[in-house]
């Protein structure tokens, strides 16, 4: 069965922009606005950032943005709150990202529950280990027909590329380098190799890359090695001290995909 | 039987709950940990840095006066006495001389109090390695004499600026250093915490503790047991290296003293088994103290040491299971203790340590018993802090 992700890379596989955002920055009631204007302005995944304490593989921009958000009062309720009417106004695939531990305390089938219920349709939890996810979580996601998103990086062995590979739901989350999200611009030829290494494996579930894409330039050059790529800090830091964010939104959006 | 699982288990307690970009980097230390450092020329070499350089084995010393009051026998194993000042060492000579196996070229850790930050550098120093310590932008203020002495030994400090600032951010920081860097760096972890295996890692480093304890034990008492080993906890390495080859001793009680700060419930406090609640921290599940939502919260010791929201997993397990008995301690009495200690040993400790000491006067035991209490570390890297109290105490 398919979903709107899975749905979506069954029509289409070129120059997919997935679009990072923090929920509840820069204001607590953002949400709907960004999703909203992010998809009308061509973006075509949206995910979503259940801001975190202590968000590991995050760099200090999504983590600021984090901190900012829960101050503002975002919670994983809230959050399902200000998504329950989402899909009467938008059909924009839409995945969340979040810690394991967000997931524990507010209970792995709730959570999935909810995820159904607002429609969403893709999972990346960096810190969820393979083996737990296929031992105790994946017939859960299969009989709700969520995707999940595990992640390769530059130093994955290829014998674990193949189980990301054979996991993944959805795409397989790219992680252009060595580096938590944020930190580096622009693509290297060390890169490039690597992103070639990684097609020349063909493998069976796209591949959106993602991290230290931050412009129209490295958005095309990341595109060409998969199907897409995915925007996150660039977008945050661009939306600081905005008031309007629709606007700041569609500017975004169109400084990446406009010529 | 308490063991850890092959998935680095202690009960329901463990794991590694890590990123991607960090499992190379744990996978190679799972695979390896144990064969390397149970290698006959590694063993060689770490005892005999742990003897000659650290000045193992440490005394274990009968403290009259102290035992005299409380109307027990009290033995003080003296970590405080091993080079650069607590027990932080005998995991930093075992780890750098891993990362040397490991080919590693760089050192990061995180520090609290500074107690491992210096001991890092110190065997960086030692070893010829660049070394990178994480504290917190609140520590370096509050522990502003080992900044000096990190700084002396060639380390560079990074300020942690990222939330609270304190221990909890500086390991965050010192992770994501190691994602950035995960080809030549080895990630000295501090505490028992952390993914797996270094709780198991750390333990076994620190298990040197009870191993001597053991030895002189027997030959002070005539058996090789005390009934009560007391120790600190704020990741737990102390505790876990004093309490490891008693762990399946059943006879042995084990007192878990955690920070207290103003009061368990007062808002300020960082008594993680009372208030801590499962789940993963620093890519281990355990118990930590956090909101309903999952957020981290922000703990509260007078101690840097012990001002850390987890707690390691092992002690997790053995606080769930009943094996240890846990007991806080707040800053004030903290504090009253290490006069005391001051005033009657002659032994100034470490605040963290000075909360197991106060820990006698909270829990109960018959006047026949022998009482090991960890001194885990001395206390001149605390003394701005005690002079604040001077007219007090």
């Amino acid at each position: 069965m398919l979903n709107r992700l899975t749905k979506l890379f069954e029509n289409n596989r070129e120059n997919l922009l997935t679009v990072y955002f923090t929920a509840g920055y820069p204001k607590l009631d953002d949400t709907e606005t960004i999703i909203c204007s992010l998809a009308e302005s061509g973006a075509n995944i949206i995910e979503i950032g259940i801001p975190y304490s202590d968000p590991l593989a995050d760099g200090p921009v999504i983590q600021e943005s984090g901190m900012a958000a829960i101050d503002n009062g975002m919670t994983l309720q809230v959050l399902f709150n200000q998504l329950t009417d989402i899909r009467t106004k938008t059909q924009v695939p839409l995945i969340l990202m979040g810690y394991f531990n967000q997931l524990l305390q507010y209970g792995v089938d709730k959570f999935l529950d909810e995820c159904v219920k607002t429609g969403i349709d893709g999972l990346i939890i960096p810190d969820l280990p393979l083996m737990e996810y296929e031992q105790f979580y994946k017939d859960k996601l299969t009989q709700r027909n969520i995707s999940i998103s595990f992640l390769i990086t530059p130093q994955t062995e290829e014998s674990r590329i193949h189980k990301v590979d054979a996991l993944s739901t959805g795409f397989i989350y790219v992680v252009s380098d060595s580096s938590i999200t944020g930190m580096k611009t622009g693509i290297s030829n060390q890169q490039i190799s690597y992103f070639e290494r990684i097609k020349s494996l063909q493998l069976r579930t796209p591949q959106l890359i993602g991290f230290g894409i931050s412009d129209r330039e490295s958005y095309l050059t990341a595109s060409k090695y998969a199907n897409g790529a995915i925007i996150g800090s660039a977008f945050i830091k661009h939306l600081k001290d905005k008031n309007e964010v629709d606007n700041a939104t569609a500017d975004f959006i169109n400084l990446i995909l406009k010529p | 039987m308490i063991q850890l699982s092959e998935n680095g288990y202690y009960g329901s307690f463990g794991g590694a709950y890590i990123p991607e970009m960090l499992y190379p980097n744990v996978k190679e230390l799972q695979e390896n940990y144990l064969s390397m450092i149970y290698a006959d020329d590694f063993q060689r070499e770490f005892y005999y840095l742990l003897k000659d350089y650290v000045g193992r084995p440490t005394p274990l010393y009968l403290a009259e006066n102290l035992s005299a009051k409380h109307n027990v026998t009290i033995y003080l194993k003296r970590e405080d006495l091993c080079h650069t000042g607590a027990h932080k060492i005998n995991n930093t000579i075992g780890q750098i001389l891993l990362a040397k196996k490991l080919n590693k070229k760089r050192i990061i850790a995180e520090t609290g109090a500074g107690q491992h930050g210096v001991a890092t550098a110190t065997v960086c120093a030692r070893m010829g390695l660049e070394c990178i310590i994480y504290m917190g932008a609140v520590d370096i203020k509050r522990q502003a004499p080992n900044v000096a002495r990190m700084k002396m030994l060639g380390a560079t400090v990074i300020s942690a600026t990222s939330g609270s600032q304190t221990l909890k951010d500086a390991t965050n920081e010192a992770i994501r250093d190691w994602i950035n860097n995960p080809v030549d760096t080895h990630y000295i972890i501090g505490s028992v915490v952390g993914p797996h295996p270094y709780p198991d890692l750390v333990a076994r480093f620190q298990s040197v503790i009870s191993e001597e304890m053991k030895n002189q034990l027997l030959e002070a008492t005539g058996r090789e047991n005390p009934d009560l080993i007391i120790a600190c906890v704020g990741g737990g390495s102390n505790a876990a290296g004093a309490y490891y080859h008693y762990l399946n001793d059943l006879d042995v009680r084990l007192i878990a003293v955690e920070a207290a700060g103003e009061g368990v419930y007062s808002g300020k406090s960082a008594a993680t088994s009372i208030l801590g609640t499962e789940g993963i921290i620093h890519g281990s599940r355990t118990l930590l103290m956090q909101t309903t939502d999952g957020q981290i919260v922000e703990p509260h010791s007078i101690s840097a040491g012990l001002d850390y929201p987890g707690i390691g997993p092992l002690h997790a397990h053995l606080i769930t299971t009943g094996r240890a008995e846990a007991v806080s301690v707040t800053d004030e009495n903290a504090l009253k203790a290490a006069f005391e200690l001051s005033r009657i040993e002659g032994i100034i400790p470490a605040l963290e340590t000075a909360h197991a000491i106060h820990a006698l006067e909270d829990i109960s035991f018959k006047s026949s018993d022998v009482i090991v209490i960890n001194l885990s570390g001395r206390g001149d890297k605390d003394l701005n802090t005690y002079m604040e109290y001077l007219d007090k105490y």
